[in-house]
Formats: C-alpha cells, sequence, structure tokens
C-alpha cells in the first residue's frame, strides 16, 4: 500500500514539473540556454542515480562510470547517425549495450573489495574510453559529429523511468539484499544472499542508466570525442554521489542539480570551477563525511511520509 | 639490435614510475590509502626543478635536490592538512579527499601559471654511446644511476634507521606501534615526506628526459604508478620497484610494436589481469580476511 502511494506521488509530482517547464519553455520564459541547462541536469541526475544504486545501494565502489556514459553515448551515435534508426531506439540500444558491458566488467572485477576494485573500474573505463579512440569508424581521436536530438521530454520521460526503477528497486527484496551486502557483504553471504549475484545485477542496472544518460548525453552536444569520457567524468559523477550522501537517493539528486548549476554559471571560469568544486569536495568530506543527506531521504524529513521509502528503516 | 634500444628505453621510463610508486605503496601500506595526489607532487617537484634551473640557474642536482626538499614539505603539508582528520574516516571518505586534493593541485597550478606547457632546458649534455648496438644516451644513464641511488638510499632509510624501523612497524600494526612508544603522527608525516621528496626527483628526471612539462602531467604517470605499486604487491617496497620497470618495459614494448596508441591500455590490462589473477601482487603474500 505504502509502496503504491510514493509510486503515484513521483507521478504526479513528475507531470506537475514537467508541465511547468514544458510551460515556460513554449511560451519562451526559459530560453534555448536555459532549457539546455535543464537537459544537462537531467543527464547528470540519471547518471548520479545510476551510480547511486552501485556505490550508495550496494556500496560497490566503482570509479570508471564515464565508461558506460561513453558506451551509451557512441552506441546511440551509431544507432541514429550510422544506421539511421529513431533516437528512442538508439537510447534503449545505449542502454542495453552499456549494461552487457557492465555485465563483462562487473563479472570479473566485482570479486574485488574496497580500493581494488575502485582502481579496478578506473582501468576499465579508461580501457572503454581507449578502445573508441582507436576505432576509426566512430572518428577516433577527432570524434563523431551527431545532431541535437535530445528534448526536454525524452530526457525528462527518461529521468523519470530511471528514478522509479531504481527506487523500485531499492526498495524491493533486491533492493534489500544490495543494501545488506553494502552493511556487511561477510554477513550477507552467511545469511544465504548470493552476493555476486545482487553485486552484478546493481552493476548492471547502474551500467544501463549510464547508457541511456550517454545517449541523451550524444544527442545534445553535436560532438562526441573521447576525451568526454576520461576518469574526470567519472569523478564528477562520484562527486554528485558522495556529496549527497553514500545511500541516499535524493541527496544525490540534490548535489547532482547544484553542482550542474554551479558548474554552469562557472563555466568561462573553468580554473576557478574545478578550485571551487575540489574545495567544496574536500570540505565536505573533513567536516561532513556522510554527505549532505547521510544515508537519510528527502522525503525522511516530512513526518507523514516517513518509512516509505529511503533506508532509515535499516538501522542507520 | 633495437630491441636492446626499446628495452634500455623501457627501463629508463620504467624508472620514473618505479620512483612515483614508491611513495604510492609507502603511503598505501602505511595509512591505507590512495593518495591520489601523489602524482601532483610529481608534476610540482617537476615545475620545481623548471624554475630553479631556469630562474635561478642551478645545475641538475642542486636543482634535485631542491625540488626534493620541497616536494618533501608538501607532502607533509598535504598529509597534515587534509589527511590528517582522515585517520579515522571510511576508506570511501579518504579516497575522495585524496580526488579532491589532487584536483585542488592542479588547478590550483594552472590558476597560478597557466595551462601552457613547458620546455625542460637541457641542463645535462646528452651524448650517445654505442653499445652492442643500441644507441644509450648519457641521459638515460643518469636517470637509471639517479634512481638506483635513490632506492638504494630509501632501502637504508627504511632497514637500517630508527624512522624507518618506525615506519615498518606501524605499517604493521598502528595500535601496537603506538603502545611501544612510536610516535604514529610523525612517521606518517616521514613516510609523505620521504615519499613526496622520491616524487618530486621523478618530477625533476621526467623534465629533463621528455623535456615536454605542463600542469597535468602528473595524473597518467600517476594512475601508472600506482598500477605499478598494484603489480609488485601495495605495501611493499622492492614490489614497486619492479613493478614500475616492469611496467615501463612493457609499454615501450606495446608502443615498439606500432601500437603506440594502445600504449596506455596496456598499463590498465595488465592492472586488471594482476588484480583479478593475483590481487596481492608479485612479491605479495595472500592475506585471509578475518571477519
Amino acid at each position: 500500500m505504502k509502496k503504491i502511494n510514493s509510486f503515484w506521488l513521483i507521478i504526479i509530482l513528475s507531470i506537475v514539473i514537467y508541465g511547468v517547464i514544458q510551460y515556460l519553455i513554449t511560451t519562451g520564459i526559459l530560453n534555448q540556454f536555459y532549457s539546455n541547462t535543464l537537459i544537462f541536469i537531467i543527464i547528470n541526475i540519471i547518471l548520479a542515480v545510476s551510480l547511486h544504486l552501485v556505490i550508495g545501494i550496494t556500496g560497490q565502489f566503482s570509479i570508471g562510470h564515464a565508461g558506460f556514459l561513453a558506451i551509451g553515448a557512441y552506441i546511440s551515435a551509431i544507432v541514429t547517425m550510422k544506421l539511421h534508426l529513431p533516437f528512442s531506439l538508439a537510447i534503449v540500444m545505449g542502454g542495453l549495450v552499456a549494461a552487457l558491458a557492465g555485465m563483462v566488467v562487473g563479472i570479473p572485477s566485482l570479486r574485488l573489495r574496497g580500493d581494488y576494485l575502485a582502481i579496478a573500474t578506473l582501468g576499465f573505463g579508461e580501457i572503454i574510453r581507449i578502445v573508441f579512440l582507436n576505432i576509426d569508424y566512430v572518428g577516433g581521436a577527432a570524434g563523431m559529429q551527431v545532431s541535437q536530438l535530445t528534448t526536454w521530454t525524452t530526457s525528462f520521460v527518461c529521468l523519470v523511468i530511471t528514478i522509479i526503477v531504481i527506487v523500485n528497486f531499492t526498495n524491493s527484496r533486491h533492493g534489500r539484499a544490495c543494501i545488506s551486502i553494502r552493511e556487511n557483504e561477510i554477513a550477507a553471504d552467511a545469511m544465504g544472499i548470493n552476493t555476486t549475484y545482487y553485486k552484478v545485477t546493481a552493476f548492471v542496472i547502474g551500467s544501463f542508466f549510464a547508457g541511456v544518460a550517454g545517449a541523451l548525453y550524444a544527442h545534445n552536444f553535436y560532438i562526441i570525442q573521447p576525451t568526454n569520457f576520461t576518469f574526470l567524468k567519472s569523478f564528477d559523477i562520484l562527486i554528485y554521489v558522495v556529496l549527497g550522501g553514500l545511500g541516499s537517493l535524493s541527496g544525490a539528486v540534490i548535489a547532482a542539480v547544484l553542482l550542474t548549476i554551479l558548474s554552469t554559471f562557472l563555466q568561462s571560469y573553468p580554473e576557478t570551477r574545478m578550485i571551487i568544486y575540489s574545495l567544496i569536495l574536500i570540505i565536505v568530506m573533513l567536516y561532513r563525511p556522510k554527505g549532505l543527506m547521510g544515508t537519510r531521504e528527502i522525503t525522511d524529513y516530512f513526518k507523514s511520509w516517513k518509512g516509505t521509502k529511503g533506508d532509515n528503516q535499516y538501522g542507520k | 639490435m633495437e630491441w636492446v634500444q626499446q628495452i634500455i628505453n623501457g627501463i629508463s621510463l620504467g624508472s620514473i614510475y618505479a620512483l612515483i610508486a614508491l611513495g604510492y605503496t609507502m603511503v598505501y601500506g602505511i595509512i591505507k590509502l590512495i593518495n591520489f595526489a601523489h602524482g601532483d607532487v610529481f608534476m610540482v617537484g617537476s615545475f620545481i626543478g623548471f624554475y630553479s634551473i631556469t630562474a635561478w640557474g642551478l645545475g641538475f642536482f642542486p636543482a634535485l635536490l631542491l625540488s626534493m626538499v620541497a616536494c618533501a614539505a608538501f607532502g607533509v603539508l598535504i598529509e597534515r592538512i587534509a589527511y590528517k582528520r582522515l585517520r579515522n574516516a571510511t576508506r570511501i571518505a579518504a579516497l575522495i579527499t585524496a580526488i579532491g586534493v589532487s584536483l585542488l593541485i592542479e588547478y590550483g597550478v594552472i590558476y597560478v601559471r597557466g595551462a601552457q606547457p613547458e620546455a625542460y632546458p637541457d641542463v645535462v649534455p646528452n651524448i650517445s654511446f654505442n653499445l652492442f648496438g643500441a644507441q644509450i644516451s648519457s641521459q638515460s644513464i643518469l636517470i637509471l644511476s639517479v634512481s638506483v641511488i635513490l632506492m638504494i638510499i630509501l632501502q637504508l632509510i627504511v632497514h637500517k634507521t630508527k624512522i624507518g624501523k618506525a615506519m615498518r612497524a606501524v605499517s604493521h600494526d598502528v595500535d601496537a606501534a603506538k603502545l611501544m612508544g612510536i610516535n604514529v603522527d610523525n612517521t606518517i608525516s616521514a613516510t609523505f615526506a620521504i615519499g613526496s621528496a622520491l616524487a618530486g626527483a621523478a618530477g625533476v628526471i621526467f623534465g629533463v628526459y621528455y623535456t615536454k612539462i605542463e600542469p597535468l602531467m602528473g595524473v597518467i604517470p600517476g594512475l601508472k604508478a600506482f598500477v605499478a605499486a598494484v603489480l609488485g604487491g601495495i605495501g611493499i617496497i622492492p614490489g614497486a620497484m619492479v613493478g614500475g620497470l616492469v611496467l615501463g618495459v612493457v609499454e615501450t614494448v606495446v608502443s615498439g610494436l606500432g601500437f603506440s596508441l594502445w600504449r596506455d591500455a596496456a598499463a590498465f590490462i595488465i592492472l586488471i589481469l594482476i588484480l583479478i589473477f593475483r590481487p596481492s601482487g608479485i612479491f605479495g603474500k595472500n592475506t585471509r580476511e578475518k571477519v
């Protein structure tokens, strides 16, 4: 019953947000610059939420997320630009191939733990980038021309689907299994949870949505180059999740929104942007290592909704 | 005879990786932190060397020493400001802070002096010797000898001095070391100082050998040095040396075979293979995790 309520709540809330912003865009109150920023925010939210599932819920420290973003971007660009198929198919294809790559990467590397897993995923992310750099079919280092197809509507639909899937996954039996792995992998194993299976599942779902975000990303920028997907991009995504609070979906969303707005305003001062970024990162880690929201969700702050979602019921 | 040439180039590159990897491995061994900022200490060392040669007219060895001393101070500063509070924090918090410090140094340097690259001055005469048909430049010999000397000094410090003994004790068991009256904070600072000094030396050597330096130059060598440290078994000093040399040789061989664009991928493929099949590295011992 409670689950159904929160589901409809998300749907109604998103329809309202969508309607208001669509109205603002069609009436021209929000110009091209702002609607582009909105799409960019949405892409970053999808990335943050997909990584949140891997790091925040399952506790697997992956810093190669830009690799899956790259796969989604390149595969979707091939589908639309080379095969001339519709954009919606390109988004799904981008996601599926990224998910497949997530499985290929995840099965061997998720045997590792902690720092080693982090470095292995970083390595995989870089390898994916170097592979694209060396394929002439997708333009190599010069990159690939992509026509702009991402609209506010498509990106918003993708965002809503992403959030619904990840919230429902988190609140399901599988999600609880993932949280138990985050809390203590050995204990989860002893309780009969197939830890490898759940870790890979979470990783594959996260990669799928990173691929979706990649498809939106590619069709929003006119050109994609391997240099867009270095590990600095992975760090950007990581920063959203960590600043928002590991284990907090709404925290990841809030951090993604705030940091994207901040970096848009500082776009003409890239050095200052990175200095502010890194200072925020260091200061938050030193003085509030749990991130802005800890493991709590924004809904936890409204009393009547307490316990409908989030993981305050899991003991933290 | 081209192979001999490639191997020699590889060893020169590898000794630079090894010098950086030593800092990674020592810091990881003692506080279990992947110090992402280490590659940037290497970059700062390279720039200190550059300015002391061009602006103050110092020779190679004074510049090397100055860079090492300044980097040691810089490393201790980083440790005291950023990492010291994180001793009891989660591993993720520490890693994120390290990434933050790394970005701060890189973009701080860009902010201060701009992103344009700099050409390193010729401070070491470049004479080529002919050995079994391979061209060996005096610079490669210099790089190799400086690295070997620094590694010998490091081994002496770690195994023969009091601070070295303290470092080994702390890396073995922090609490027991504390009970034995070892000043853990100072020991950790000393580790950072030594590791950063080696990175600074590597920076100057890198500048002399490759002649081009820029503020983001530390990122890729930093990552590769980390690969080298993992390859040799992280936390093990001879492992870092061997890992660095192996990585350097493999990279130059891959480029020599005509796959120069795949060079960076080679390092990461080695990393992943070693992590999957032998996560404790070439020299590591397998430890069982206890609940």
